[in-house]
């Protein structure tokens, strides 16, 4: 049977579409409701981030990493200070590590959470997303309990964390963790293993390990493709080496190995692993000790450079700082993982229907501030 | 039937008017009037309904009120009120590049498409506008002029959206009305007739008299016309016209105001129209499930009622709880499983008559 060529249509996608997460807009070219080219446009959320730290000092710049990839801050402050401290070769007390790995964990299950219910609705099931929303939500309570802000939280300071935990913030975690594990099973029975769910993930969208590699993507979406790479394993920072976690690979468990049903799967255990690393660190969280005492008066990193990488929920985050001594940085570069999962979008989706490609997209699970910084 | 009853109810009341032309058109104005008005608390109910259902599935309050007035009422009661006069009182968008004639046209053809299939809809024992002796045939191609509707909106909205939407639902609905007309057809061998009225009536004498469980091809007939159903009246899992995700608005993305709300009617007129017929077809119409048992003329409106909003419901649940298909998958599930089973299903239907009927 050959192949028919109608005349190829023009389509924009977005930068207001229900589907692109965030003002991304994907310029496809069609032929009915298959897919022949596909060219994500950016930078219609660009705020010059990068230049803008050029003018600041170096803490003022962790407000500013709150906004780039704003559904996990706490994660990108984490990266941040981490890069600023090892540039300073300063030391943190063992306390506000452990506060930085919780609260880097709890962003990881919120971001997961997010990522899954919000892909729950582009397959078009509504209930799991506000089954998803709702835990959420009693992990943005832990964090405005901490420190008030339930988004962009500015928690992570360099030698510390701005507030220490409040009294009743370890009980309040384990009763989450409690509640929360249960409800694991339910999303699986809710859409995971839903036999529609899978027809429309599973085989859609293969991303070979070579071809994830070759694009520099990072986090779930290469562990998805089996390439076992974590970087709180592989490259410990803080004190990750402290906790025993898997690190969790797609198996192909309903279709092919590397395709959207594996990328969803590998975050749900993802959060699994996290809850596994926060049961540890709040168990052993020191009592008491001052959450201030290392913060320097002046931030005044020697001359040098550093490239400082960390994992956040969507993958390998990488600060590049360069100083001249002064407390202005003279260069930051933010290697941004979203960005490289972009990239590999218009591989993933040439071929395949209209429908594929918004269920691609979503298994990427790309936040636009962090591509267009 | 009922607006040759009218109509000799009204010469007798009024022997002075010589014209009984005037007398004629009076009795049809008013169940048109009626059906109208079916239609839009039907709508106006079930939007609230959805969402307290919706709401209840996904661990909310849904519409909630303060008080009385216009704070949306006592649990949210008058919200669709409410959002049915903000509707009206929006203002009225038809983009430049459109086919004006086309896009005016649009909702009305699927509104009207939606509103005559309900005019042979028995709702009780004598509450029926017009039992055709073709009725249930009347209802099933009554019932596919809305995709006309739909295609013309998605054509002449000048939009791709729209497009994409209309061309979907053309090749989706067209798909589906084959399995449930199939299904449809395993109804008309076992009692013979296609009055909806004469139906119900084979149908009299309690539950085990009902089609649905007359034999099992009977069942296998009732889920295969309840699931194309759902794919004919754009329900998820089956609601790629208007995937909200991928399509922002399908067919209707260009629409606003009253015509948009137009479209909605519409979608709740043809769910009451399509669980109407298989109420009255496979769940014994307004037959009490038990006989005897409140089975007098005046309760056959609450059994009918209960049965429609008892398969609404379970629309509902659908819609809130599955994802989407994709548009290929939904090709394959209408050509190669409903299709088969049911020509399987009529020929099953038969050798059962032949053998236990």
């Amino acid at each position: 049977m050959g192949v028919v060529h109608g005349e190829q249509m023009v389509l924009n996608i977005g930068p207001q579409h229900p589907s692109t997460h965030g003002v991304l807009r994907l310029k496809v070219k069609t032929d009915g409701e298959i897919i022949s080219e596909i060219t994500p446009v950016i930078g219609y959320l660009h705020r010059c981030f990068e230049k803008h730290c050029e003018n600041m000092t170096y803490d003022q710049v962790i407000p500013y990493t709150d906004r780039c990839d704003y559904l996990a801050a706490m994660a990108n402050n984490f990266g941040y200070v981490v890069a600023v401290e090892e540039l300073m070769e300063l030391k943190v007390p063992e306390k506000v590590d452990y506060i930085r790995v919780i609260m880097a964990e709890f962003q990881r299950i919120a971001s997961h959470l997010l990522a899954l219910g919000v892909y729950g609705l582009d397959i078009g099931a509504f209930t799991p997303f506000l089954f998803m929303l709702r835990d959420r939500e009693r992990i943005l309570d832990m964090f405005e309990m901490t420190c008030g802000a339930r988004l962009l939280y500015n928690y992570m300071w360099v030698g510390g964390v701005s507030h220490d935990l409040p009294k009743g913030f370890v009980e309040t975690a384990f009763q989450f963790l409690d509640y929360f594990e249960p409800q694991i099973e339910e999303y699986n029975n809710l859409l995971t293993y839903n036999k529609i769910f899978i027809e429309r993930t599973a085989d859609i969208g293969v991303l070979p390990p070579e071809v994830a590699i070759s694009y520099g993507v990072s986090g779930p979406n290469l562990r998805a493709s089996g390439v076992k790479w974590d970087l709180r394993k592989n490259a410990p920072y803080s004190i990750y080496d402290k906790f025993d976690f898997d690190v969790c690979i797609g198996d192909g468990g309903q279709g092919s190995l590397g395709d959207c049903w594996d990328r969803y799967y590998v975050r749900m255990l993802e959060v699994k692993e996290s809850v596994k690393i926060l049961r540890q660190a709040l168990a052993q969280i020191p009592k008491d000790g001052d959450v201030h005492q290392a913060i320097p008066k002046k931030i005044r990193p020697p001359k040098g450079s550093i490239y400082s990488r960390t994992e956040t929920p969507r993958g390998d985050l990488g600060f590049y700082i360069e100083s001249d001594g002064s407390p202005i940085p003279t260069r930051v570069k933010m290697r941004s993982p979203a960005f490289t999962a972009l990239a590999v979008l218009g591989e993933l989706s040439e071929g395949w229907m209209m429908s594929d490609v918004i269920s691609i997209l979503g298994s990427l699970d790309i936040v636009l501030g962090e591509i267009d910084r | 039937m009922t607006v040759d009853l009218l109509f000799s109810w009204l010469s007798s009341l009024t022997s002075t008017i010589e014209d009984s032309s005037i007398l004629l058109l009076v009795a049809i104005i008013i169940p048109c009037v009626a059906l109208f008005l079916v239609m839009a608390v039907n709508a106006i109910v079930m939007v609230y309904v959805e969402r307290k259902v919706a709401a209840f599935m996904q661990d909310r309050v849904g519409p909630m009120g303060q008080g009385v007035g216009l704070h949306a009422g006592k649990w949210g009661l008058l919200q669709t009120v409410a959002d049915a006069l903000k509707l009206l009182t929006k203002e009225d968008i038809i983009p430049e590049k459109a086919d004006k004639f086309l896009f005016i046209l649009a909702p009305f053809v699927i509104f009207i498409g939606a509103f005559i299939a309900i005019v042979a809809v028995p709702f009780g024992e004598t509450v029926i506008v017009a039992d055709f002796n073709i009725g249930i045939f009347y209802i099933l191609a009554m019932g596919s002029l809305g995709v006309i509707g739909i295609i013309i909106a998605g054509w002449s909205s000048n939009n791709k959206w729209s497009l994409y939407g209309g061309m979907r639902s053309a090749a989706q609905i067209v798909s589906y009305e084959i399995p449930a007309g199939l299904s449809i057809i395993v109804i008309i061998m076992l009692t013979g007739t296609l009055s909806m009225q004469g139906i119900i009536e084979y149908q009299s004498g309690g539950m085990g008299n009902w089609i649905i469980f007359a034999n099992p091809f009977a069942f296998i007939a009732f889920l295969i016309y309840f699931i194309s159903v759902i794919a004919e009246t754009n329900r998820t899992p089956f609601d790629i016209p208007e995937a909200e995700s991928e399509l922002v608005g399908g067919f209707h993305t260009e629409y606003s105001g009253m015509r948009w709300s137009f479209f909605f009617l519409s979608e709740y007129a043809n769910m009451l129209v399509v669980c109407a017929v298989a109420a009255a077809g496979f769940l014994g119409g307004w037959h009490s499930p038990i006989p005897g048992y409140f089975d007098s003329n005046g309760w056959g409106i609450f059994w009918m009622l209960s049965k429609i909003v008892f398969l609404i419901f379970i629309m509902m649940w659908f819609r809130w709880t599955f994802p989407r298909l994709r548009v290929d998958q939904l090709m394959n599930v209408c050509w190669k499983v409903f299709l088969p089973i049911s020509l399987i299903n009529i020929f099953g239907v038969g050798v059962w008559t032949l053998i236990f009927g």
